[in-house]
């Protein structure tokens, strides 16, 4: 980014995520918010403090305890000229709000010849280690990566997370956009004023030679913190961020397996059937004669979020299991 | 009946658009019964005055949405014979280039958002659409057709709640053919019915869903409310399904019987009480009501010509249209 002109300050990822949604909000009457105790509580995360304050309860609207009906409402005032930014409390409640999103928003499109169009963005979160147990703690954004007609989008940094949100509410398709609630206080440079990151464009979180570290919003940071303790071991990893699932940016990765040889996917939704095997068959199909070794998958473990902490630890990666892993991978 | 006084003409106009809704699900049965229909069609027959006493009181900028037994909703919207045949058959020229079928008729032009294959699946868009048209004030009314199948679904109950706490210009129709599939209403909806929505503060009321002038009277109220900004209304229509839950649906005999077929056949047909209405009170004889069902069916054979001649479309757009 150019260094004059734009005034770049330390936000937090909350930070971020409130200042996308303010400056749409001004640029755009039709987006509005709506949720549980997203006004004057700014939601369980007190991540949109202060907007109802601006903006009025007419469009920071707190909902009943109703997550199919209000996400059934978002997509309705998607179809007929609003923006609305549905905010669903915790990821685990997609159950609630699946038919909505993937019968009815992730279709309209499609089964209308392409006449109805759902411009909607639901906000939600993902993350275990905060002590929630099995029915708060849940990373559960390949359930919407399924199905065609989504867009899903990860956010890894304060950075990101607001330029991604701002293509968010602007796209004309319904798109998830995942938080991690572990991250809301994480720090990052973010300019002040309008700008956005395309949906589809992968980045290249840290340059590298030996090892690609693919990681996805709550796992990047983690695979930062064992490619720095990777350096230590003499190894160079290569941390990619796709940024957005759906659409993904195949080439930025496999560009990367490719010029690496070595390839760990690491996110932190269960494994089995999940982001990383598609994310590492999608390396195989395509690099497979460039790589030195199998593609390596670290996700959740396959088994409901405990609640006791040594046990909930246990259950995601971290940099120093993402760190061993690629040690394997690299022969040391 | 109605307190409220239906010019001749628009009784035969309703009387037509009645005619054609019928001679179009008659035509799709045929189509289905030769197999020169693809998949299955839910038939609306029997219920025709509820879709056209309905939509006759709205404006053409008004939302509806509608079911899996839909044709009856969108044709009362304003909908082409002719396209609609052509999405039946999965043609290029259907309203949803063949990809959406009987059950996904969708045309923004007739302020239609879309058939619904998912029992009360387009009670949260309907009411969504009630929620943009009070934010934008552009006056429309949206109307959630639905049947009282879907009164086993939360979801209604979830967004009726919301539309009563926000105001918002909405009418939720259910269309009480006694049948939830192959299943009473008795043995589906504990209690009463019509206290569904005054619990909710939705006021609620019911219609005899076989006479199009009292649906008409109602809806017209109905709609009007809405529009003056007093919120959200249930109307319960009732009525009887006329032919099996869906074409296929031939034998009917363990969940209900002949006798009871025949007695709604004969003595409640919307298109003979209408007839019945017309004849007693001169407004047209039975020529003229002849001649508007000749022209129908003219119209119709003109229309299944063309969707059984239309083109298929190209294998190349299976994948258009997945987004925006």
């Amino acid at each position: 980014m150019p260094e004059t002109a734009v005034a770049v300050r330390e936000l937090t990822l909350g930070e971020a995520v409130r200042e996308a949604l303010a400056e749409e909000m001004r640029r755009d009457p039709r987006v509005f918010i709506m949720g549980e105790d997203v006004a004057e509580a700014g939601t369980a995360f007190k991540v949109l403090g202060g907007l109802v304050q601006e903006f009025g309860t007419e469009r920071v609207l707190d909902t009943p305890i109703s997550e199919a009906g209000f996400t059934g409402i978002g997509v309705g005032a998607g179809m007929t000229g609003m923006r609305p930014v549905v905010d669903i409390m915790f990821g685990d409640f997609a159950g609630l709000i699946m038919d909505q999103m993937a019968n009815q928003a992730a279709k309209i499109h499609y089964m209308s010849g392409g006449k109805w169009k759902c411009s909607m963005v639901l906000r939600t979160t993902l993350g275990a280690t905060r002590r929630s147990a099995a029915q708060h703690s849940q990373s559960l954004h390949a359930w919407f990566c399924h199905i065609p007609g989504l867009k899903v989008v990860m956010p890894s940094t304060p950075y990101d997370a607001k330029g991604l949100l701002k293509s968010a509410i602007r796209d004309d398709n319904p798109v998830i956009f995942y938080e991690d609630k572990m991250m809301y206080k994480l720090k990052g440079p973010v300019p002040q004023d309008d700008y956005t990151i395309p949906l589809g464009v992968a980045d290249v979180k840290r340059a590298g030679d030996d090892i690609t570290i693919i990681a996805t919003s709550s796992m990047v940071q983690v695979a930062l913190g064992a490619a720095k303790l990777l350096e230590e071991h003499g190894v160079s990893a290569e941390v990619v961020d796709p940024r957005t699932l759906w659409p993904l940016d195949e080439k930025t990765l496999i560009d990367s397996a490719r010029k690496t040889s070595r390839v760990i996917v690491v996110d932190e939704g269960y494994g089995r059937y999940g982001v990383t095997a598609e994310l590492a068959a999608m390396i195989q199909e395509n690099a497979f004669f460039d790589l030195e070794a199998p593609v390596k998958r670290m996700g959740a473990m396959h088994v409901p979020i405990p609640f006791s902490p040594p046990l909930e630890d246990a259950t995601v990666p971290t940099e120093s299991t993402v760190c061993a892993a690629a040690l394997a991978l690299c022969g040391k | 009946m109605s307190d409220v006084a239906i010019d001749n003409k628009l009784l035969l106009r309703m009387y037509r658009r009645m005619v054609m809704i019928r001679l179009f699900e008659e035509q799709v049965n045929d189509l289905y019964t030769r197999a020169l229909m693809p998949g299955l069609a839910h038939l609306y027959i029997g219920e025709e005055a509820i879709a056209v006493g309905v939509c006759e009181a709205l404006r053409s900028d008004d939302y509806i949405t509608s079911t899996h037994r839909g044709h009856g909703h969108c044709l009362a919207k304003g909908a082409a014979i002719d396209r609609m045949f052509a999405e039946l058959l999965g043609k290029e020229a259907g309203y949803c280039k063949g990809k959406g079928g009987s059950m996904h008729i969708a045309d923004p032009d007739t302020g239609n958002l879309g058939a619904n294959a998912i029992v009360a699946g387009s009670a949260g868009i309907a009411t969504g659409a009630a929620f943009s048209s009070k934010r934008l004030g552009n006056g429309r009314v949206t109307v959630c057709f639905f049947g009282e199948g879907a009164l086993g679904q939360g979801v209604v109950y979830e967004v009726m709640n919301m539309a009563a706490l926000w105001k918002l210009p909405v009418i939720y129709i259910c269309e009480n053919n006694m049948y939830n599939e192959y299943t009473h209403v008795s043995e589906a909806a504990a209690g009463d019915i019509l206290g569904r929505g005054p619990a909710f503060g939705v006021p609620s009321e019911s219609v005899d869903g076989q006479d199009v002038r009292a649906v008409y009277a109602v809806m017209q109220r109905l709609a009007e409310r809405a529009r003056r900004g007093e919120g959200p209304s249930f109307l319960m229509a009732n009525t009887y399904r006329f032919m099996g839950h869906h074409v296929g649906d031939i034998s009917r005999e363990y969940y209900r019987s002949k006798q009871e077929e025949q007695t709604w056949k004969s003595e409640r047909d919307p298109i003979k009480v209408a007839t019945e209405a017309i004849l007693s009170q001169n407004i047209a004889d039975r020529a003229a009501l002849d001649l508007i069902q000749a022209e129908v069916k003219a119209e119709i054979d003109k229309a299944v010509q063309f969707a059984m001649a239309a083109p298929y479309p190209n294998v190349d757009k299976v994948e258009q249209d997945v987004y925006a």
